[in-house]
């Protein structure tokens, strides 16, 4: 299993705070994205390349894409409005 | 000295000040800036904002944004307090200090540590109006200019 955490205004349009989700060999986060997208037209809009700021693995910002391990937790941070 | 931290209770920036000085010997300037909450945004009166944040990784990419500053620019002490959770209108929100040997390192840094701040860090702001309305604060492209100075 993987778990996922929505930050800030994702939360309110994907309506999940997080969730988990079996892992699968060779999973990204590219992929996951991927995946995520193909949810439904909400989900694709929601995780469109221009609203997702940052990923970030077991509390690690990524920059590029990196592989998931089983029991990884992964954070899609939206835009942020910081200061 | 760098010091970094997210809290929900109101700071002195006095007492800040007072504490950043006692560790900043041999500087002769000191630049410090505060953001509160604005009354208005988007025309519409405002009530409070909400403020989000991700906890040890904010933290972690504010010491980063420090750190880039500190590549640049010679100072000795840095503090950061960003405040998250419910703040009223006049509330104190940031506050950014920077200690240095000379006040244009201290004034560069300041403003290189904020323009990074709203742009990198992992916060994320709510408006409350006054009519009871509400919307997430999007990513402004004037707050991505500023940052993009100092690229150049």
């Amino acid at each position: 299993m993987i778990k996922i955490r929505y930050f800030g205004s994702l939360k309110e349009t994907l309506n999940t705070t997080e969730e988990q989700l079996d892992w699968q060999k060779g999973l990204t986060t590219d992929k996951l994205l991927q995946e995520l997208r193909q949810r439904d037209a909400t989900w694709a809009e929601a995780l469109a390349e221009k609203n997702v700021f940052r990923l970030v693995v077991n509390q690690q910002v990524v920059y590029q894409p990196v592989a998931i391990k089983e029991g990884d937790e992964v954070a899609v941070l939206p835009p942020v409005t910081g200061g | 000295m760098i010091s970094v931290s997210i809290q929900t209770e109101p700071f002195n920036s006095l007492q800040e000040e007072s504490r950043l000085q006692t560790t900043a010997s041999d500087c002769g300037a000191m630049v410090s800036f505060k953001g509160m909450v604005r009354g208005h945004d988007q025309q519409q009166p405002l009530s409070h904002l909400y403020l989000e944040h991700f906890p040890q990784v904010t933290e972690q990419e504010i010491e980063r944004i420090i750190k880039s500053a500190q590549a640049r620019w010679h100072f000795s002490s840095c503090l950061v307090i960003h405040r998250v959770g419910k703040l009223t209108v006049g509330e104190d929100i940031v506050l950014v200090m920077v200690a240095a040997k000379h006040r244009k390192e201290a004034f560069h840094a300041a403003e290189f540590i904020m323009d990074y701040l709203k742009t990198e860090a992992p916060f994320w702001k709510k408006e409350f109006f006054l009519d009871g309305t509400s919307q997430w604060v999007t990513a402004k492209e004037s707050d991505t200019k500023e940052k993009q100075q100092w690229s150049n």
